[in-house]
């Protein structure tokens, strides 16, 4: 069993989904200079719905497409991410499942 | 909005509306505070949901709610790279009321559920976030909101939400889940007409199937993919515990449309439009992991308390009975007056002394074993895989060569011993 040869662009996954779109962000991160010393960034690859970038010599946390999993909250190695739930009413609404 | 009600409860998923029904048809005072615009919209499960216990709460719920399939037939696909060793049980007396279990969706049966709540009198606060428990003299007394002047108080407050349950660590009841703790999965929805699912999972009409899928559906990692059938959409996911995802550095996307594409899943859903993309965590930690239940003034149901049985894949029946449990117990508080955490501990008694508890116990090196041993994934599933085929090839040797030739591929790269042991560990985990 070997690695992913597939590409996906999780654009077309995420635009799936209704959001009720959030003013401001309830993800952060706490500290940059920890992200910069953090060797494998395991965020960027394990988060389902590619919230995290590495741009320009810091993480970007791309809230709007959140799916509120809590993968990053417990996954992030330096219990760096400041995780909370959107306000009330705000961010993914999913309609099945 | 100061206002006091007999019990608070923090979510609307089926652990806090099973214990906000049971609590309104007994009389009692309910809230029910859930963050989505309505109950469903923030939750995310397979799809199977079973019978009996939700009988137990609702009788005849099934008469009525909305459903997508009863399952008549469970597989199980022992999956490699281009091939699958199936098993799977598949009765007729699962076609028949009142069934065994159905596939759902969640975002339209939580809103049945909730309408079931208010009917039975509770009320239902939608679009609220629960910020913090309002604590006095150590108990608590409520909850703050994230609405303005958001303080509600109660004699009893249930937290039932979720798999992140941020109100019951912040009590202390439990450290923050490590990433071998907790699985991550995604999963898409995709359209499908009805008929067209019945052919090809060979249904009769409005009956349903499931399959789970080990091996290659996850890479070989610690996990299972699924394949779900409804009216007229088929689920699709997989999951795998956060720490083996994290340290193969798989994006959970690519590695569900790996899923997709595979030879063996491929024919099935052909053809399907994909309609909406969930990722949720399920919590594995099993019987290790439970967290405290039980405070002064408030309970732990469901997934916050980590009532999972990854195992049988079970959890929504579990939350349910545990909201089912935690509600008898805080009518009984309310009868003699005490809301302490000796008066409520008789939740825990029930839950100890339930299928809940006790299978989570039966399993509880499960996970560990599987952690511990990666190759009952990664080995023996593609190892099974080749020795079929190697039984199955008929080429002019002997029968006795061939099953030497399949025997070699199970032990392949181990001694006999070693077979022997590690059928003796995952007999152990199980059993």
């Amino acid at each position: 069993m070997g690695d992913i040869k597939i590409k996906v662009n999780i654009e077309d996954r995420l635009y799936l989904n209704r959001y009720a779109a959030n003013t401001v962000s309830h993800l952060s991160i706490k500290d940059q200079t920890v992200c910069a010393k953090c060797k494998e960034k395991p965020c960027t690859d394990f988060c389902p719905a590619h919230v995290y970038e590495w741009k320009e010599g810091r993480i970007v946390a791309g809230f709007e497409g959140c799916l509120e999993c809590g993968a990053c909250r417990i996954g992030c190695c330096h219990d760096n991410i400041e995780w909370r739930f959107p306000r009330g009413g705000n961010g993914v609404q999913f309609r099945l499942a | 909005m100061a206002e006091k009600f007999d019990a608070i409860v923090v979510g609307a998923g089926v652990s806090g509306l099973a214990a906000a029904y049971t609590m309104a048809k007994a009389g009692l005072s309910v809230i029910v505070i859930e963050r989505g615009q309505y109950p469903g919209s923030k939750n995310v499960m397979g799809g199977v949901l079973y019978r009996h216990m939700m009988d137990e709460i609702i009788p005849d719920f099934w008469r009525d709610a909305p459903l997508e399939r009863p399952v008549v037939e469970q597989r199980f696909w022992f999956m490699g790279r281009e091939s699958v060793v199936q098993t799977g049980y598949k009765g007729m007396e699962w076609a028949k009321p009142p069934y065994n279990n159905f596939t759902v969706f969640r975002g339209k049966f939580d809103q049945w559920f909730a309408k079931k709540c208010i009917e039975a009198g509770a009320l239902i606060i939608n679009e609220t976030v629960v910020e913090e428990c309002l604590i006095k003299d150590n108990k608590v007394v409520g909850v703050r909101t994230d609405r303005p002047d958001g303080d509600i108080y109660a004699d009893v407050v249930v937290l039932a939400d979720g798999v992140n349950s941020i109100l019951a660590r912040n009590l202390g009841f439990h450290r923050e889940w490590r990433p071998n703790q907790v699985a991550l999965a995604v999963m898409e929805v995709l359209k499908m007409p009805s008929e067209r699912i019945e052919e090809r999972f060979n249904l009769d009409k409005g009956m349903g199937a499931t399959i789970e899928i080990f091996g290659d559906g996850t890479l070989g990692m610690i996990g299972t993919a699924f394949i779900y059938t409804n009216k007229e959409h088929i689920s699709i996911g997989c999951g795998t515990l956060l720490s083996q995802i994290r340290e193969k550095h798989i994006k959970p996307y690519e590695l569900l449309e790996y899923l997709k594409q595979h030879p063996i899943v491929r024919p099935l859903i052909a053809g399907s439009e994909p309609c909406e993309y969930y990722a949720h965590l399920i919590p594995e930690g099993g019987y290790d992991s439970i967290p405290k239940l039980v405070g002064d003034g408030v309970l732990v149901v469901g997934d916050a308390a980590q009532f999972v049985n990854g195992i049988h894949r079970e959890g929504s029946n579990l939350g349910m009975t545990s909201g089912h449990f935690a509600a008898d117990t805080i009518i009984h508080a309310k009868k003699i007056g005490e809301y302490d955490e000796r008066a409520l501990s008789h939740y825990r008694d029930v839950l100890y002394n339930s299928f809940i508890i006790k299978d989570l116990k039966k399993y509880r090196n499960a996970s560990h074993t599987m952690e511990a041993n990666p190759k009952f994934f990664n080995h023996y599933i593609p190892a099974s895989n080749k020795a079929m085929s190697e039984m199955f090839i008929v080429d002019g040797k002997s029968k006795a060569d061939r099953q030497r030739l399949a025997f070699e591929r199970i032990t392949e790269g181990r001694s006999k011993l070693g077979l022997v042991s590690d059928m003796l560990k995952i007999w152990r985990a199980v059993k």
